[in-house]
């Protein structure tokens, strides 16, 4: 091979391997303060779930470990009922004995009795952030919820963004029929009042984890289609994807290979946002009655017994789960935020 | 005459954010000083990043809010950077004008264009609605619209480029400017629509006593319009005159080398491009005239026959149009041999490069490689036939997999085809490519945002090397680059086709590199071929009269500009 001359500003710098798209990304997401906080108290949530799911914390949350609705520490416990409450009867007792036809079997039944222990339950007068009117300790059941809430949450976001995916990079990319037949199906899934759906869909597969990840999974796609339709159409006639193809790159190769990795930015910020909307959307449906099963607990069914308790002022419960979803919430939202600065190409080089 | 404007010691730098609690700058223009006197024009010429349209925009005060200006820029004796909102406002559009290179993203396209152009004047001259919109029609009778009065009433959309350029000259000229400030005005523009624009601006120019401050990459184009000539070079300012003296006897040697990278219609064509301060640039002249005339009877490798390509427009609700991009296009395209395609915008040859590739699907003809019938094969021959027919594409930001390292990009079409017994020989080979197109061989590892227009377009080139292919479509593949940097791959591409016996379909728009590079010509015209016949031939004696005005419009430089008015030298 002869030697070719080059220009001596054509030689780069040597290096192996250079910074790629993410460690850029990672690198401008560290210098924002916002997102690095949200970020810890996701990842915080995420330990605490963990540690749920491994039966380290919240695992006994059925207990019923203190007294029914016992207020929460911080509040003091609530005043045994004093003794004018009930009046008490003047003058001696009287002696009911000889008209009394059980009489003659006090004395049997008091033996019999003495042969059994007698343990008095102790129960708790307040627990930390109070009790549920079975007296089960709320701040386990919170953390118990988060873990159920938070894993329909992702899991039915993943469900949702796969199936959004492949059928937006599908109509996207071919068009033509497919992508006339797939309009179809997306414009029937967006002209029905998605709660209708929901319903739906809910009554048909009954109650469960697994079914709530289910209906929203396939209710929620239609966002992310219609977004990575448009990525996908925009990118199909991409000089770099007509180069794949010139050098005989198979379909599916230039779908997944060439043009995902320049659209996965949209499918992550999608992810995250469709995260926040199905923790939302769990506590409506377990709200509702059409969520998670009864020996469950989510933050939904959480909210859904409050609304009993509050009419006898016991507040606890509710704040309680509404603190926890609206930390987790709002984390998540500020950190999706500056999951899209970091990713977003159009914004580079503005910083 | 004292000068109008005089620009001296202006620095621009951008912030650029902050590392470790640092500000970063970059610098733009470092220390740029010129004057344009009344009546005059003035040229800023340079390369992508020598800083010539943020000179202009700084004097207009147009920079984006992290730009930091230094300096003075002296407007008739008042320094115009301590000029306060109010001040800019009058002076904008009054005094100064511009106009810039797109026309079609510089008009509103929910205005119509009598609106747009009556809003200057009724916001400068207080003019009411009738009196504006009767200016409005005169000037654009002015600028040369026919059917000015039906025309202030119609949309940018329904006006062609070259109409909307008129319409911003237009909107630019309602307040009888001092100064005008044109920056690109027509790049983005046909060279016979460019050679009409350039025209008028001369013109306008001289009736209305403006100067104008024209900013372009083309020294060609410069030398026809310009009176004084500023070149620039990584914001500096490297050599400063008047067109003669810049044009005839440039003292710098990055002009010298400017002026002659660029191929021209005047001449015999040389064997290499002279090239900006490499070391191809020394031994280019010792360099023979090119090897051996090549064989005229050389193998037919590629042979096209009344290739048509259609789309279908949708009309009315179950109507559909056919619209003719491509018709009838044939030609024989000989081992080692450049085809060259012609043609303005929208005259179908990039379309007809896309349908040979079978990137498009043509609608009828066939394409005959070695007697073949590519469109007619099945998928797995035309796989192994694909490889021997490869594509460089015009905008090497674009071809590039942007999130694919150079390494992934060069072994990709390597792997799909079975070259190369397993991996680590195929990174022996992408490395050997690298250091074919004139790149390090170390570079695998980086990604394509690291690298220059140029070198970009070599990583392209060199990714179609990968498959040995024996024709090469080249679409439009120097023309995203700047002159200097085009020299270098035409250069590669003269020299990989005298190594490897390259057939090249080579696409542009610009004559004067289609002459360097082509043995033959096909010029198109709205889907059509025009005329063919060999290089030479063509651009001497051309039969039709399409090939004929496309040829005069062609900037010819300061040598042979005679045509146009050359008022205030």
């Amino acid at each position: 091979m002869s030697p070719v001359p080059v220009a001596a500003a054509q030689r780069v710098a040597h290096s192996v391997r250079s910074e790629g798209v993410w460690s850029a990304a990672w690198r401008r997401l560290r210098s924002d303060r916002v997102g690095m906080a949200s970020l810890g108290v996701v990842a915080a949530f995420l330990l605490l779930i963990a540690a749920a799911a491994l039966g380290w914390v919240g695992r006994d949350w059925q207990r019923e470990v203190g007294v029914p609705s016992a207020p929460p520490g911080f509040v003091g416990a609530r005043s045994a009922e004093g003794p004018g409450a009930i009046v008490q009867p003047q003058g001696p007792n009287a002696d009911l004995s000889d008209v009394d036809p059980l009489a003659p079997r006090y004395k049997e039944w008091d033996e019999r009795a003495a042969r059994f222990r007698e343990i008095e339950i102790h129960k708790l007068q307040t627990l930390p952030l109070g009790g549920d009117r079975l007296g089960r300790d709320v701040l386990a059941k919170a953390v118990k919820g988060s873990e159920v809430s938070v894993f329909v949450g992702l899991m039915a976001a993943l469900v949702a963004t796969a199936i959004g995916t492949l059928l937006g990079a599908l109509s996207g990319f071919f068009g033509g029929r497919i992508g006339d037949a797939l309009e179809w199906l997306y414009s029937v899934f967006t002209s029905i009042p998605g709660i209708l759906l929901i319903f739906a869909f809910a009554a048909v597969f009954g109650r469960g984890i697994g079914t709530v990840v289910l209906i929203l999974g396939l209710t929620g796609w239609t966002g992310v289609y219609r977004l990575l339709r448009a990525e996908f159409l925009k990118h199909a006639v991409r000089d770099y994807v007509r180069a794949a193809q010139a050098i005989g790159a198979s379909a599916a190769s230039r779908m997944f290979r060439h043009i995902l990795p320049n659209v996965s930015h949209v499918i992550l910020v999608q992810l995250s946002i469709l995260t926040v909307g199905f923790i939302k959307a769990e506590v409506i449906l377990s709200y509702l009655g059409l969520g998670v099963a009864v020996d469950q607990v989510s933050w939904g069914t959480m909210l859904a017994e409050a609304q009993s308790e509050l009419l006898l002022g016991h507040w606890w419960q509710l704040a309680t789960a509404a603190l926890f979803m609206a930390v987790f919430v709002t984390a998540f939202s500020l950190m999706t935020d500056a999951l899209r600065d970091a990713l977003d190409p159009k914004l580079r080089g503005l910083e | 005459m004292s000068a109008l404007l005089s620009v001296q010691e202006l620095q621009v730098a951008f912030r650029m954010g902050r590392v470790a609690g640092q500000v970063q700058r970059l610098p733009a223009v470092r220390g740029v000083s010129f004057d344009i006197a009344a009546e005059r024009s003035v040229a800023l010429v340079g390369e992508s990043g020598s800083g010539k349209s943020v000179t202009a925009m700084a004097i207009v005060n147009l920079l984006p809010d992290n730009a930091e200006r230094q300096g003075r820029i002296l407007w008739q004796g008042q320094d115009l950077l301590q000029a306060g909102r109010a001040r800019w406002r009058a002076l904008r559009g009054r005094d100064i004008a511009c106009v810039f290179q797109d026309p079609m993203s510089s008009l509103n396209p929910v205005l119509s264009v009598g609106l747009q152009i009556c809003e200057p004047l009724r916001a400068h001259l207080g003019l009411g609605a009738r009196q504006a919109r009767a200016r409005a029609e005169e000037l654009l009778a002015e600028v040369g619209l026919p059917e000015p009065r039906r025309r202030l009433d119609a949309y940018p959309h329904q006006l062609s480029g070259g109409q909307q350029q008129r319409v911003m000259i237009a909107m630019a000229l309602a307040c009888e400017p001092k100064l005008l400030i044109a920056d690109e005005p027509t790049t983005a523009l046909d060279v016979t629509v460019q050679r009409q624009i350039l025209e008028l601006l001369a013109a306008l120019k001289a009736r209305h006593r403006m100067s104008l401050l024209f900013i372009s990459h083309d020294l060609g184009l410069v030398g026809e319009i310009a009176d004084e000539v500023v070149v620039m070079r990584e914001g500096q300012v490297r050599e400063r005159g008047t067109a003669a003296q810049v044009f005839q006897s440039p003292r710098d040697a990055y002009t010298r080398a400017l002026l002659a990278c660029r191929p021209t219609l005047q001449g015999a064509p040389p064997a290499r491009l002279p090239v900006v301060d490499g070391p191809a640039a020394r031994h280019a002249l010792a360099e023979s005239a090119r090897a051996a005339s090549k064989d005229p009877q050389a193998p037919v490798i590629l042979e096209v026959r009344a290739l048509a390509k259609s789309f279908w427009l949708r009309q009315g609700w179950f109507g559909r149009r056919e619209f003719k991009a491509v018709q009838g296009v044939g030609f024989r395209l000989r081992r080692g041999h450049t085809l060259g395609v012609v043609g303005e915008s929208g005259s179908g040859k990039t379309t007809m490069g896309l349908t040979l590739l079978r990137l498009l699907e043509p609608t009828r003809g066939e394409v005959l490689f070695e007697g073949r019938d590519l469109l007619r094969l099945g998928d797995r021959e035309r796989q192994t036939l694909r490889r021997r027919l490869q594509i460089v594409f015009q905008n090497p930001f674009a071809s590039l997999n942007p999130r694919f390292t150079i390494g992934q990009t060069l072994l990709e079409p390597m792997a799909i085809h079975g070259i190369g017994a397993d991996r680590h020989d195929r990174e022996r080979r992408a490395r050997a490519l690298l250091q074919r197109v004139g790149l390090d061989d170390d570079l695998l590892g980086k990604y394509p945002h690291e690298f220059s227009g140029g070198q970009r377009q070599r990583l392209a080139i060199a990714r179609c090397l990968a498959l040995q292919p024996e024709v090469l479509v080249l679409d439009e593949a120097v023309s995203a680059l700047d002159v200097s940097v085009q020299a270098q791959v035409l250069n590669l591409l003269r020299d990989l086709q005298d190594e490897l016996g390259l057939a090249y379909v080579f696409i542009s728009h610009d004559l004067a590199v289609v002459r360097f590079m082509a043995d033959e010509v096909l010029v198109m015209q709205d889907g059509q071929v025009v005329e063919q016949a060999p290089a030479g031939q063509i651009l001497a004696a051309p039969a039709q009269d399409y090939t004929r005005r496309l040829l005069a419009a062609v900037p010819r430089g300061y040598a042979a500009a005679p045509a146009l008015p050359r008022l205030g030298t």
